[in-house]
């Protein structure tokens, strides 16, 4: 039996207290008026006074995202502005307005990166648990109360996200901004789908459905005996039932949450890239927790063919996101359509670092350290591959978020490492104590002699 | 060189009798030349104490020969030899117009690495068409194990431990013959 050791809680204690003193510090020290911009741009200027020849005649050039190879603003960039056009005619003040709108975004950003990179951790650890029930795995089942460990973060970090979108209005989504809408024929279409009592209805929807499986897979899983096969049959029942309303609540809150960021962009596979993201990350904390207790002598049970197997669900799934991540990125290349080519510009052109080293972390790191057979067996091997893949991910999320919220004004400061702080511990502590409420060998489930017994 | 041409055969019909008794063969240190089954035995190859395959260090190697040959090819063709300008695709560098190569790139180091290590395998394992069968007993390819064990000097002892394993025959058989 785990029990969260009083060092590790007093760690993630004061780990949650930093990230709330940063991130409230975040909120607190965002510019109130297009005057306070001013002051920042300023200072800004006088930074990097060399750099820009064109700082002469037209000092707000950084604020607006320019595309270099057109030479025009992004399509999503021209709709902000056109709203902000209508609420300020004079030219320079409207990207002053632009520029305090995203920084004003920012600390909201950090927020969401950093909840929703835990919460899909916990997620993606109850569809792959779901996956081992519908599949009847014969080898997964000493995981399933590290498994269950790991989800019981998602009853708060999914709340924490649903308030963080229901609650961040226009600093997100363009498409709640009603003057923006009224002025833009392409919003009106999407109207339909993107406005916010229905916005609000799928959010909550997702939020119930997929802690409603959580808290009955546990219950049935915590039920299960060797006499009695009756919640075991339950738990395979409801699992295949939550895979099937899972992909179909995953797509749409990736639409939802991280695609209606960028309103006038649109792509077919963008939900899966999310659910590979999501996935790889999970398997991946699933190793490391597992290492972490066996390090602690605690889960004797669970063998080096176990975390074999976990080893090639990351070298697999890392090579399943990059497989997506490529897809996506080449169509859309490949075509160079304006209206999806938008997306990548920004990205490639302002995150160009980001964006390419995280294909290092998330592809080239894991292919090369996980592709041979016994390195899989060690755990420190796992351990450095793991750290890459999570830092990859959490790139990866904010790649998702901060170029479509707020553009070029991005940075990796106080908010963000405090918004990362206060998940963190908020994660150990749910998790630790998550762990800590039973035994970690699961008994009574039909396959767990062959689980135990598992050998590759 | 008479005795060194000496083999026994001994012919089991049940594949865990048969690790029992490679077990127990090797723990006498007899020599076994060879094990003939109809289907792979799980762990025999463990028994045996035969090393490890290298056929995948091959086969990553052969991968890498592939991705070279694509990137050779490709720059070669796309941007040095004649960099026209297809539908507006920027072919000044390999890099401006990498992720129109890349399924190029994948599929031949997927087609060098699957192929040349087939290759491989065949050559290693000494299977081409025409080849002459090796099996001692045609039994061996439907429901009997045969297990050949080297003569050193001691016949009688080895018959005797033999036929202590549960064969179901065991045959001395001079293989100069």
């Amino acid at each position: 039996m785990y029990k969260l050791s009083g060092k590790l809680k007093l760690f993630s204690i004061v780990l949650m207290v930093l990230g709330l003193v940063g991130l409230t510090y975040g909120f607190l020290n965002t510019p109130k008026t297009v005057d306070d911009v001013k002051e920042i741009l300023a200072a800004q200027n006088s930074h990097h006074e060399g750099e820009s020849a064109l700082s002469e005649n037209d000092e707000t050039h950084k604020e607006a995202f320019v595309d270099q190879a057109r030479g025009e603003e992004g399509y999503a960039a021209a709709a902000m502005e056109q709203h902000e056009a209508q609420m300020d005619q004079e030219h320079h003040g409207n990207h002053l307005e632009h520029v305090l709108h995203q920084l004003q975004t920012k600390p909201w950003s950090a927020t969401l990166v950093s909840a929703f990179f835990f919460f899909m951790i916990a997620l993606g650890a109850l569809v792959f648990y779901a996956i081992q029930y519908a599949a009847q795995a014969g080898w997964s089942p000493v995981l399933f109360r590290v498994m269950e460990g790991i989800t019981s973060y998602l009853l708060p970090g999914s709340i924490i996200v649903v308030l963080l979108v229901i609650l961040a209005g226009t600093h997100f989504y363009p498409w709640q901004n009603h003057e923006l809408v009224a002025e833009d024929k392409i919003l009106q279409g999407k109207s339909g789908f993107l406005n916010f009592p229905f916005f609000v209805i799928r959010a909550i929807v997702y939020l119930l459905g997929w802690n409603l499986y959580r808290y009955f897979s546990r219950k049935n899983s915590l039920n299960e005996s060797a006499t009695d096969l009756n919640p075991y049959r339950k738990n395979f029942k409801i699992s295949v039932f939550f895979l099937i309303f899972f992909i179909i609540t995953e797509s749409l809150m990736s639409w939802d949450w991280f695609m209606s960021m960028t309103p006038h962009w649109y792509s077919t596979l963008f939900a899966w890239y999310v659910f590979a993201s999501m996935f790889v990350s999970a398997i991946t904390v699933i190793a490391l927790v597992t290492i972490y207790l066996k390090s602690k002598g605690l889960v004797s049970f669970i063998n080096d063919s176990h975390l074999h197997d976990l080893g090639k669900f990351m070298f697999a799934f890392s090579i399943f996101w990059t497989y997506l991540w490529f897809d996506q990125f080449m169509l859309i290349w490949y075509a160079n359509m304006p209206e999806e080519v938008v997306y990548f510009v920004m990205r490639i052109q302002e995150y160009n670092l980001l964006f390419f080293g995280m294909l290092v972390l998330n592809f080239v790191f894991p292919i090369l350290i996980l592709m041979n057979s016994d390195f899989k067996r060690v755990p420190w091997f796992i351990v450095i591959a793991g750290i890459a893949i999570l830092v990859g991910h959490y790139i990866d999320i904010y790649l998702l978020v901060m170029p479509s919220t707020v553009g070029v004004n991005y940075s990796f400061g106080i908010t963000e490492i405090a918004s990362i702080a206060f998940f963190l511990g908020l994660f150990i502590y749910v998790v630790g104590t998550g762990l800590s409420k039973v035994n970690l060998r699961p008994e009574g489930n039909p396959f767990i002699k062959e689980s135990e017994h598992y050998h590759y | 060189m008479e005795e060194s041409s000496k083999v026994v055969h001994a012919i089991y019909t049940d594949d865990d009798t048969l690790m029992s008794a490679v077990k127990k063969v090797k723990a006498e240190k007899y020599h076994i030349e060879e094990v003939f089954t109809p289907f792979p035995v799980h762990g025999l190859d463990k028994a045996m104490g035969l090393a490890p395959t290298r056929i995948a260090i091959a086969s990553f190697l052969y991968g890498l020969t592939g991705l070279t040959v694509a990137i050779l090819m490709m720059n070669y063709m796309m941007i040095e030899d004649w960099p026209q300008n297809i539908g507006g695709k920027p072919s000044f560098s390999y890099f401006h117009n990498m992720p129109a190569f890349i399924p190029i790139m994948f599929e031949l180091t997927v087609f060098f690495a699957a192929h040349l290590m087939v290759i491989t395998f065949y050559l290693r394992s000494k299977i081409w068409p025409f080849r002459k069968p090796q099996n001692p007993d045609p039994r061996t390819t439907d429901d009997h194990f045969l297990m050949e064990v080297a003569v050193d000097g001691n016949e009688s002892e080895l018959l005797k431990l033999l036929n202590g394993t549960g064969a179901v025959e065991v045959n001395l058989v001079d293989k100069a013959h």
